[in-house]
């Protein structure tokens, strides 16, 4: 039978009504339930602005366009937090190569620095993020398998044991830069490695990456009280980020770049944190580089050439 | 000019609208899968609107099941490839009909790995960062924007050679050579480098010893091999049953050759990779201990690896057996070779990866309810397309749908065609 000679003749009115009505019912119904599955996105309250979604990548703002950016993050932490903050772009400063010394001897574990970073750092209280995380070791061996990450003993240091903070070792050859597939991670001229956090895509590579547990995600809009909220301010540092962008300690570029020392350097009770320009022979960091025998990459055999360096008192 | 974009239209118009005409049992079910796509849409949008924290991952492992399916799914897609060489480079006769439901498969999983990649970042309103030109896509020092590369190339290449392929045979008319076979070579290589690609994507983190070893590839490859046939045969047999296509034993028998070698050599590297963990029991082996034996009071993943083990082997033994010559048979080894696979490379790949943490901490890792709604949106996703693709090319390679009915309607499915 063929088939054209039925259907080419005049269908009846009644059927194609018919069967337009079932199609717009069918339509209807679909559209109602593709409404209501998208229900949720009505409380959504975080959503970027247009000037946000827009905006460039970090390193082809002109300056008059990072003014521009500067004054709308100042606008957006104001309303959010009830304070005008500071907020700057401090530039990296010439003949600059930071160095970050860490002495196991001396450091008893305390996690002042994980603190100090979080008030300096704008971190999440709720939920938690911290760049430092600080390691008890058992004596004799430096396999971080081995060590505890919640000790909390009445008192520290414990005996039989050593205490090694690990936050992000500042690699020369950084794993997290290379994996990153949109640029929004680099390392500057003075060594540190920063984040472009309204660029990054927020993909995790760089986690996945980071030999070091450096790099934190935020999973949610970050949790910070008003009250708390450290309005010194630098873009590529500590001013407060979005949720779903990735994170990590960059040496408090917002206080380093302006000759003050890292928030963690300042509060160690112990003296075991040590930091400065190593192309400053009058340094701090150049006289240990220089006398100290032994110095200790964490996870050297990874080729990442940490700029951060562990070393003992002999 | 105009006529030849006219005429273009009109196929894509009555393509599309041959998709929403079936019996009651299509109906039922692409009602079904759209349904559950809607459920993982509604997850996703919970997830937009929270953040991925209604997930179960967290800064320790920052991937989980979204990127063990995009695994999983990289090597379907690839696999299609195991139907184009028999037929363009060994002219087998038996397949040749059948290639296009293996590219079109391919479609479908890479649209699938789209969406599970999508459902993965924290921030999908940037997409746009990615792409050339206006972006900064990382390219060629990120493995994670040759991905990008090669499964949009991949996803293009082969809607090419199906598009066109069906379009002639829409306007029987013969294709021409230049057109598409070029593009199918290219496509044959191209395949065996989305799946690489892919592997030297974890293989090049050398913070992840679990990873960072060089029998991830050829191990990838050849699962891929193994379950993106043994999907196709499953697939087959359905289309064969629901439209009357003509397929026949020999085809699906040829395809249990190729999942036969392929599952041998996949056993095989699993041997090597274990050996070499648990014989020298060095520090790096932390993960597979994790993976296998459980680690330090730790071993959610342990019953899993163990079913996907037994699973392979069984599979292994019944493809070696002359059992699997039955369909019945065959049918119960692609599924378990199919279920085994994707444990084993998606999650069975992925979390230990992360477990031990970089920095020696155990944190288990599992899928939350929400994160699995959205896997089960995309799976839908996928099935969906499939259906629709396979609903549409049918009845053109049947020569039901095509120029010569254009001014009425397609001849009614209930007949068949001529089958080339």
């Amino acid at each position: 039978m063929d088939s054209r000679s039925t259907t080419n003749s005049a269908e009846p009115l009644a059927l194609s009504r018919r069967s337009f009505l079932r199609s717009s019912a069918l339509f209807g119904a679909g559209a109602v339930a593709l409404a209501a599955s998208l229900k949720p996105l009505l409380s959504l309250k975080d959503g970027p602005s247009m000037e946000q979604f827009l905006q460039k990548y970090y390193k082809e703002l002109t300056p008059e366009e990072m003014q521009k950016v500067l004054e709308r993050i100042s606008r957006e932490v104001e309303k959010e937090y009830g304070k005008r903050p500071h907020l700057r772009d401090l530039k990296p400063m010439d003949g600059v190569d930071f160095a970050y010394f860490l002495n196991l001897s001396r450091c008893v574990g305390c996690r002042k620095c994980v603190h100090a970073c979080v008030k300096e750092n704008n971190q999440s209280r709720s939920p938690e993020i911290q760049y430092i995380r600080v390691l008890k070791m058992p004596h004799g061996t430096f396999d971080v398998e081995k060590s505890e990450h919640n000790y909390n003993p009445d008192l520290v240091p414990e005996k039989g044991y050593f205490y090694m903070p690990v936050q992000c070792q500042q690699c020369k050859n950084p794993p997290c830069v290379k994996v990153c597939p949109v640029h929004a991670t680099w390392q500057e001229p003075d060594g540190i490695t920063v984040i472009d956090y309204d660029w990054c895509i927020g993909c995790r590579y760089c986690m996945a990456a980071c030999p070091y547990g450096a790099r934190h995600f935020n999973f949610t809009k970050p949790g910070i009280p008003a009250d708390r909220l450290n309005t010194e301010m630098s873009y590529l540092g500590n001013r407060p980020r979005k949720k779903g962008v990735t994170e990590k300690c960059h040496f408090c570029v917002q206080r380093t770049r302006d000759g003050l020392y890292p928030a963690c350097v300042e509060v160690c009770p112990a003296g075991a944190r040590k930091f400065g320009n190593v192309l400053d022979h009058e340094s701090e960091v150049y006289k240990i580089l220089t006398t100290k025998r032994v110095f200790i990459q964490l996870k050297e055999e990874l080729g990442t050439n940490p700029r951060f360096f562990y070393y003992f008192d002999v | 000019m105009i006529t030849a974009i006219r005429n273009y239209l009109t196929f894509l118009w009555r393509c599309a609208k041959i998709a929403f005409v079936g019996d009651w049992r299509y109906y039922a079910w692409m009602g079904l899968l759209t349904t559950i796509c809607l459920i993982g849409i509604n997850a996703y949008c919970k997830q937009f609107v929270n953040g991925l924290i209604v997930t179960g991952m967290g800064d320790e492992v920052s991937w989980g099941v979204y990127i063990s399916n995009f695994t999983f799914l990289v090597g379907v897609a690839a696999a299609a490839v195991m139907l184009v060489i028999p037929v363009y480079i060994y002219r087998n006769e038996e397949l040749h009909d059948l290639v296009i439901f293996g590219e079109l498969l391919a479609v479908a999983a890479i649209l699938m790995c789209l969406g599970f990649v999508t459902v993965d970042l924290g921030r999908p309103d940037r997409f746009w960062h990615l792409i050339p030109g206006i972006g900064q896509l990382n390219f060629p020092a990120s493995l994670l924007s040759w991905d990008v590369v090669v499964l949009n190339g991949y996803l293009l290449l082969n809607l090419h050679i199906c598009g066109y392929l069906l379009y002639s045979r829409y306007h029987n008319r013969k294709p021409s050579k230049w057109f598409y076979i070029p593009f199918v070579f290219i496509a044959i290589v191209w395949a065996v480098s989305i799946h690489t690609v892919t592997a030297f994507l974890y293989v090049g983190l050398g913070g992840r010893p679990f990873w960072n070893s060089s029998i991830v590839g050829p191990r990838f490859l050849a699962s891929a091999f193994t379950a993106g046939p043994a999907l196709i045969i499953l697939a087959l047999q359905v289309i064969r049953k629901v439209t009357l296509y003509q397929i026949s034993d020999k085809a699906l028998l040829t395809l249990r050759s190729i999942v036969q070698v392929s599952m041998i050599i996949n056993v095989f590297l699993l041997l090597n990779e274990l050996f070499k963990e648990f014989y020298t029991h060095s520090a790096h082996a932390a993960s597979a201990r994790y993976l296998f034996l459980g680690l330090h009071g730790h071993h959610a993943l342990v019953p899993w690896i163990w079913t996907a083990i037994t699973f392979n082997v069984v599979a292994m033994v019944l493809l070696a057996l002359p059992v699997s010559r039955s369909l019945k048979w065959l049918n119960l080894t692609c599924v378990l070779a199919i279920v085994g696979i994707w444990i084993e490379k998606g999650m069975g790949m992925v979390i230990p990866g992360f477990t031990p943490t970089t920095l020696g901490e155990m944190i288990e890792y599992q899928p939350s309810s929400n994160e699995t709604l959205v896997c089960l949106g995309i799976w839908s996703f996928g099935l969906l397309c499939y259906t629709i693709f396979l609903r549409m090319a049918v009845p053109i390679l049947q020569g039901r749908l095509s120029y010569a009915n254009e001014g009425g309607k397609p001849l009614p499915d209930s007949l068949t065609g001529p089958n080339h």
